[in-house]
């Protein structure tokens, strides 16, 4: 027990403090550093829950790609932060207002929870069906199952995405050169190459 | 056990499979194919139409209950259907004056009819979003469609990032809604909240958040400030199917999602549903009557509209339901007439939107001057023409429920709202004429203008064609598969 506390504390500790560093640090790639210190800790957390599926995405996808992504961006794009940074501490009392009432709402609302008396009749799998599974092959056994349609809808989405941005981005431009391997090698050398005798004296 | 039949899906299917033919079409033959994948597009959507009228339509769920077919989704399906196939056909020559016909307009404009078909036949919180979304995500990409346009991209940002905050306020009402039933599916919601003897605030907030969620994408006020800016940003021919079909399928979902599932707790979102119905009439009145912008003037317009629209889900009856159905097919059946007028309003090549633009219009174009005034006298609900008889019906069931101050408030804003719709009459008939449109008016636009202004006058001749299958579509909403329930919760 004293060993999962103390990896609970490490783990949440630096997740907090990474999270701080994201929207302090001044320069944006060590905000984006940062970022992904916190997901790794985060996908701690989630392994010492039992989530060790959710946790890898978090380490595959986050880290692996989305992460990385921001950082290209980051980096690429020449963003001055200081300026978009001027008007903010205007919006600060009228944030953390907002922030402390909604905060205070769900504390009331969470305070005085109820649930359902046939919550647990309706859950729709109940995981005592999968106790001896992992949690990917629980995911697994449902997502083409039970939720094939959900499934197959999000990949539609991501198909709408795909379109989308390419509608918006692609651009044809004309007067591009490109290489055309397949003329090249069918030229001829009598088509391009004349062959002239050149008599002395007179020039070509 | 699952019932993995997906023939109720068939419509849904045909359609997403033909859009990603259609776009390897597009991609193989170029740009100068959009007319004809236009054309296929409307073919589809035609099928798509007859299969649906084909279609058993006793109501049953499928897919592990997360889509559902009644009588209901099937009316609304094909209400979607017409509306997709005429504001395509609207579009069609606007987007090559434009020089924007790019093969991806009629493939996004399925995608988008796609989650709008699966919006109304949503049976679970997660299908109807992900159907939502699906929806939304393609119209976000039409509104930036002219990528040459700043106009068009700022239409699409705001669009884009309030639709995100939306769709945060739906996911989080779900949330607390499954925190407290423990459940997605709308039978076992309905039968948990029918049981429960007190219910959680959370409900209650959850249910709030939803329709917060849901109060946007019908643009119901306080939601709705993306409304005018997205209508006049946006490229007419796409603020067309904007104002058509979107909001009716979003209306759809709503009245399965307050009168099936939330109906035992209907004295919860009735408040909720009054005062999102009172604020988008007065908003919808007033506001518009600044606008010299048509564009802007339609967007307030259909605010207002939405706010009439929701008398009749406050009433929560099947009468009710039937008269906001109604409603929707005879606004969607209007604003293709006054979309198709308004696609005509070019000057030397270039669209002009504003009011004043129209005057003379009854000197120079006296055919389409008479019916765009048609149009309006029916869209302010001066009879016998189509729009009295939708606002008289919700009107009715607001009655036989005794909503009496809804029901004067809604009379009262309409007679407001009836001061712009009959501006624009005296502009075209009685101010000094401008200079002409340009001459010539394409036949897809003639035949919805035709048909539209056809349906405003003929109304009155057989009402009860339309009137009889909206309110048996309604009936089946209270009723729909509550069979199925009790077996699936054993």
């Amino acid at each position: 027990m004293v060993v999962q506390a103390f990896a609970f504390y490490l783990f949440a500790g630096i997740l907090i403090l990474s999270a701080l560093m994201v929207i302090t640090a001044r320069n944006p790639v060590h905000s984006v550093l940062f970022l992904i210190l916190a997901f790794f800790n985060a996908a701690g957390l989630f392994i010492m829950l039992g989530a060790e599926f959710i946790g890898m995405i978090l380490v595959i996808v986050y880290v692996g790609a989305v992460a990385v992504l921001f950082l290209f961006v980051v980096m690429m794009l020449d963003i001055n932060f200081a300026d978009l940074r001027k008007g903010a501490m205007h919006y600060v009392p009228l944030g953390c207002a907002i922030g402390a009432l909604l905060l205070f709402e769900l504390i009331t609302l969470y305070g005085m929870w109820q649930k359902s008396p046939t919550l647990q009749a309706n859950r729709a799998v109940p995981s005592e069906k999968m106790a001896d599974l992992t949690n990917t092959e629980m995911l697994g056994t449902i997502l083409y199952t039970d939720y094939i349609y959900a499934f197959q809808l999000a990949g539609l989405i991501l198909f709408v995405a795909m379109v989308g941005a390419i509608v918006l981005t692609h651009r044809t431009r004309p007067g591009v050169r490109k290489q055309k391997i397949a003329d090249q090698v069918s030229r001829k050398a009598e088509d391009v190459l004349e062959i002239v005798k050149v008599t002395s004296n007179t020039g070509v | 056990m699952i019932d993995f039949d997906i023939t109720p899906l068939l419509p849904e299917l045909l359609l997403s499979i033909s859009a990603m033919a259609l776009l390897i079409i597009g991609v193989i033959r170029g740009n100068h194919s959009t007319v004809i994948l236009c054309w296929l597009a409307c073919a589809a959507f035609a099928i798509a139409a007859c299969i649906v009228l084909r279609m058993p339509w006793e109501s049953h769920a499928v897919l592990n209950n997360m889509f559902v077919i009644d009588e209901f989704a099937a009316f609304f399906k094909i209400l979607i259907l017409m509306g997709l196939i005429a504001s395509l056909a609207l579009s069609v020559e606007y987007i090559y004056l434009e020089r924007m016909a790019r093969f991806e307009y009629p493939v996004l404009i399925m995608l988008a009819g796609v989650g709008m078909l699966l919006m109304v036949s949503a049976n679970n919180l997660l299908s109807l979003y992900m159907a939502l979304e699906l929806q939304s995500l393609s119209l976000y990409i039409l509104a930036a469609f002219q990528r040459s346009s700043i106009k068009s991209a700022e239409a699409a940002i705001k669009y884009f990032i309030l639709g995100a905050l939306s769709s945060g306020m739906l996911l989080f009402g779900i949330s607390l809604i499954y925190g407290f039933t423990g459940s997605i599916d709308f039978n076992i919601i309905r039968e948990t909240l029918s049981q429960a003897q007190a219910h959680s605030p959370g409900v209650t907030i959850g249910l709030a958040f939803l329709l917060a969620g849901l109060a946007f994408k019908i643009s119901a006020v306080p939601f709705h400030m993306w409304t005018p800016d997205v209508y006049q940003g946006a490229p007419t021919s796409v603020t067309a199917f904007f104002a058509m079909v979107p909001k009716i399928a979003a209306m759809g979902l709503l009245l399965r999602v307050l009168m099936f599932t939330f109906s035992p707790v209907s004295g919860d979102w009735m408040q909720i549903v009054s005062f999102l119905s009172v604020a988008s009439m007065i908003v919808g009145a007033f506001a518009a009557i600044a606008q010299d912008n048509i564009k802007r003037l339609i967007a307030y317009s259909s605010i207002g509209n939405m706010g009439y629209a929701l008398i009749g889900v406050v009433a929560a009856t099947p009468e009710g339901a039937g008269a906001v159905i109604l409603y929707l097919f005879i606004y969607m059946m209007m604003t293709a007439g006054v979309f198709a007028v308004i696609l005509c309003m070019r000057r030397e090549g270039m669209m002009v939107s504003q009011i004043s633009d129209l005057s003379g219009l009854s000197k120079n174009r006296p055919v389409l001057a008479y019916a765009m005034a048609a149009l309006m006298f029916s869209m302010s609900g001066i009879p016998p023409l189509a729009g009295f008889f939708g606002k008289l019906f919700i009107f009715l069931a607001a009655v036989q429920q005794g909503l009496f101050p809804l029901v004067i408030l809604g009379v009262l804003s309409s007679v407001v709202s009836a001061y712009y719709y009959l501006r624009i009459i005296k502009v075209m008939f009685f101010d000094e004429a401008g200079e002409p449109f340009d001459p010539g008016m394409s036949f897809e636009k003639r035949a919805v203008l035709f048909v539209s202004v056809l349906f405003i006058l003929g109304f009155i001749v057989k009402p009860n064609l339309v009137v009889n299958s909206a309110m048996s579509a309604a009936k089946s909403l209270s009723s729909s598969n509550s069979s199925d329930v009790r077996s699936l919760v054993d």
